[in-house]
């Protein structure tokens, strides 16, 4: 049993960005994930484990400093919030083209624009479909409470270095903000020996150059290069779906949530069992992947899902898309910082599949 | 190809070679224009690091611009940065390898205009790289348009009658104010145009791999050169018209030195 602590989700993310065994992490301060790398300028992680810790004239220079010291085959991340996630977004596509592992946390806040600073869960399709320029894709990892915005960093450099991939934790201000106990894991060592193939460290003899780049002139040696990233996105969605099912079993109704609204619909399960309707959840834990195989093998045998989220409507699409018309699809949705109660998603269910 | 003519063949023999290209300069055929400078500071740094022996140490950041396929030619480990950007990657690389030598290699649209707050700020910060900064006021790889350093009055495909500092602004002597920022160690200007200005130069590169050592802070080197292609000259009309026009403007000469302010940069020599 590791040490039980009360945390917010960005301390917790930032504690255990240290145990993890992070070599670097380069920031800039937007609300609200601020609390990431001043937790980590409190812990002095330079003297702690030897981390470096940087705070970047900018969102664009910090995701820069990712790709070079991701360059140097070491544990490296960044955090920030949408905005800044939006200006970061050239240099994830360059990471995925020179296929550099990387853990980027995104506290999601409403937009577009500036937007407001409240949680929201509107940069879903950045998240999933790409983000930047470009044929990629990202691992997303959908963190729904404190504990796993420790666990999922560790899980996130697991994935990062097996695919030579960025992977983004999808937060948001909820998740982010809120305090709750968390369980922690036992220090790991950072890098010191790792995979030196690919890794700039200066050419030996003994070996070609390395030389780290998403540029290719040749058409046909480029259209090879994306063939190979797309066949890697493929075995991550053979590989790495992760979802959750709360009360699935018996369930005549779904609700499909991820990240702060499944805590909400957690509780509308038991509220809407309690009078008599049989409904259960599926969380999603990675969004990409999409767990589209089980709601797409349940939907035959449901009436209705209602997909709830703080957007105006993004993950509905890959839920539609995994239900392929079996089912009817409904939204409940809030924007602009607005959150759900879990008696509205009640209500909500209750009203779009008209049940008395 | 195979040479068959015998006093060919004499000359370049072996035992009558002068000049030998350094293993560090790969066999490709550079894509520089005929005439460009990309091609001798190429040659320079990669002179100096094989002269050190601190290949399986050095690390180079290529930018976007004429010199985004230096790593081709370059017989060392890179990585490409995004425009303007090799700063914040060079930083990435050298606080996770601090005891490596780190350097960038930009052009004045990648340094000067898009990269400015990277360069600023690296600078700064005084990081424990080196900066190389080719100057030939021009945007050589997209057509020639205007650069952050097109002199006034300077043709380019963006200006065609000319800069108008009133429309267009002026042209950023960033090198002197870098100068002024604490985290530099080491400034100076350079051209490689005659033989002379080439050793000068190569001096002066081989201080910046040096200084990495002593962690005092950054050195950043502007090349002024010529783009007889974007310039629409001969590459000897490019080197006249540069020591008429661009090195009045861009004066060579050491800048700082040792962390400390030196002189005025000198008039074209």
């Amino acid at each position: 049993m590791g040490k039980m602590k009360l945390m917010k989700g960005n301390e917790a993310f930032a504690e255990a960005a240290i145990r993890a065994g992070c070599d670097a992490y380069f920031g800039y301060p937007i609300t609200p994930q601020s609390e990431v790398m001043e937790y980590l300028a409190a812990q002095q992680p330079q003297l702690r484990t030897g981390m470096v810790l940087l705070q970047a004239e900018s969102e664009v220079a910090a995701i820069n400093m990712v790709y070079g010291a991701a360059g140097t085959g070491k544990r490296v991340m960044t955090s920030s919030s949408s905005p800044g996630i939006s200006l970061k977004q050239e240099g994830i596509s360059y990471l995925a083209g020179s296929q550099l592992p990387c853990l980027i946390l995104n506290v999601m806040r409403g937009g577009p624009g500036l937007g407001t600073i409240q949680p929201s869960q509107s940069d879903y399709f950045q998240a999933t479909k790409g983000g930047g320029h470009g044929d990629y894709r990202m691992i997303v990892l959908a963190p729904a409470s404190v504990q796993e915005m420790s666990d999922f960093v560790k899980l996130g450099f697991e994935l990062a270095f097996k695919y030579r991939n960025p992977v983004i934790m999808l937060s948001d201000g909820i998740i982010g903000q809120m305090m709750e106990k968390v369980e922690l894991f036992e220090q790991v060592p950072r890098l010191t020996e790792f995979d030196q193939q690919w890794v700039t460290t200066g050419k030996t003899p003994d070996r070609e150059r390395n030389v780290i780049t998403s540029l290719d002139l040749d058409p046909a040696r480029h259209e090879r290069h994306n063939l190979k990233l797309q066949a890697k996105y493929q075995k991550m969605r053979e590989n790495e779906v992760r979802f959750e099912n709360i009360d699935c079993d018996d369930a005549e109704y779904l609700f499909v949530a991820y990240g702060s609204c499944a805590r909400i619909c957690q509780k509308s399960v038991k509220l809407a069992r309690a009078k008599g309707i049989k409904v259960g959840l599926i969380r999603p834990v990675t969004l990409f992947p999409f767990p589209s195989e089980e709601i797409g093998r349940r939907a035959a045998k449901l009436k209705g899902i209602l997909t709830v989220e703080l957007s105006s409507g993004q993950m509905i699409e890959d839920v539609r898309l995994a239900v392929d018309g079996k089912v009817r699809v409904a939204l409940h949705n809030r924007m602009g910082g607005m959150v759900p109660s879990p008696e509205e998603v009640v209500d909500a269910l209750l009203k779009s599949f008209s049940i008395r | 190809m195979e040479i068959r003519n015998p006093r060919i063949q004499e000359i370049i023999s072996e035992e009558n070679l002068v000049y030998k290209k350094t293993s560090l300069m790969t066999d490709k055929a550079l894509s520089y224009c005929p005439g460009c400078g990309h091609g001798v500071v190429h040659r320079v740094i990669m002179e100096i690091i094989d002269e050190m022996g601190i290949q399986a140490d050095t690390i180079g950041v290529a930018p976007v611009g004429c010199s985004v396929l230096a790593y081709e030619f370059m017989n060392i480990d890179m990585q490409q940065a995004s425009h303007g950007r090799a700063p914040a990657v060079a930083t990435g690389i050298k606080r996770c390898w601090p005891e490596k030598y780190v350097f960038t290699y930009q052009g004045d649209g990648d340094l000067a205009a898009i990269g400015t707050a990277e360069t600023i700020h690296a600078c700064n910060r005084g990081e424990n790289i080196a900066i190389f900064f080719i100057n030939n006021g021009i945007y050589g790889m997209t057509g020639g348009q205007m650069a952050p350093t097109t002199l006034v009055g300077m043709r380019s495909s963006t200006t065609p009658y000319g800069r108008d500092a009133a429309l267009m602004g002026n042209p950023l002597k960033i090198t002197e104010l870098v100068a002024m920022l604490p985290g530099t160690y080491f400034v100076a200007r350079h051209t490689v145009h005659t033989p002379l200005a080439v050793r000068k130069f190569k001096k002066a590169a081989k201080m910046a791999f040096e200084n990495q050592k002593l962690n005092k802070g950054l050195s950043f080197i502007e090349i002024v050169s010529n783009c007889n292609s974007g310039w629409k000259m001969t590459p000897v009309q490019a080197n006249k018209w540069m020591e008429e026009n661009m090195l009045p403007f861009y004066p060579p000469g050491d800048i700082k030195m040792n962390g400390e302010i030196v002189k005025k940069a000198e008039k074209a020599e």
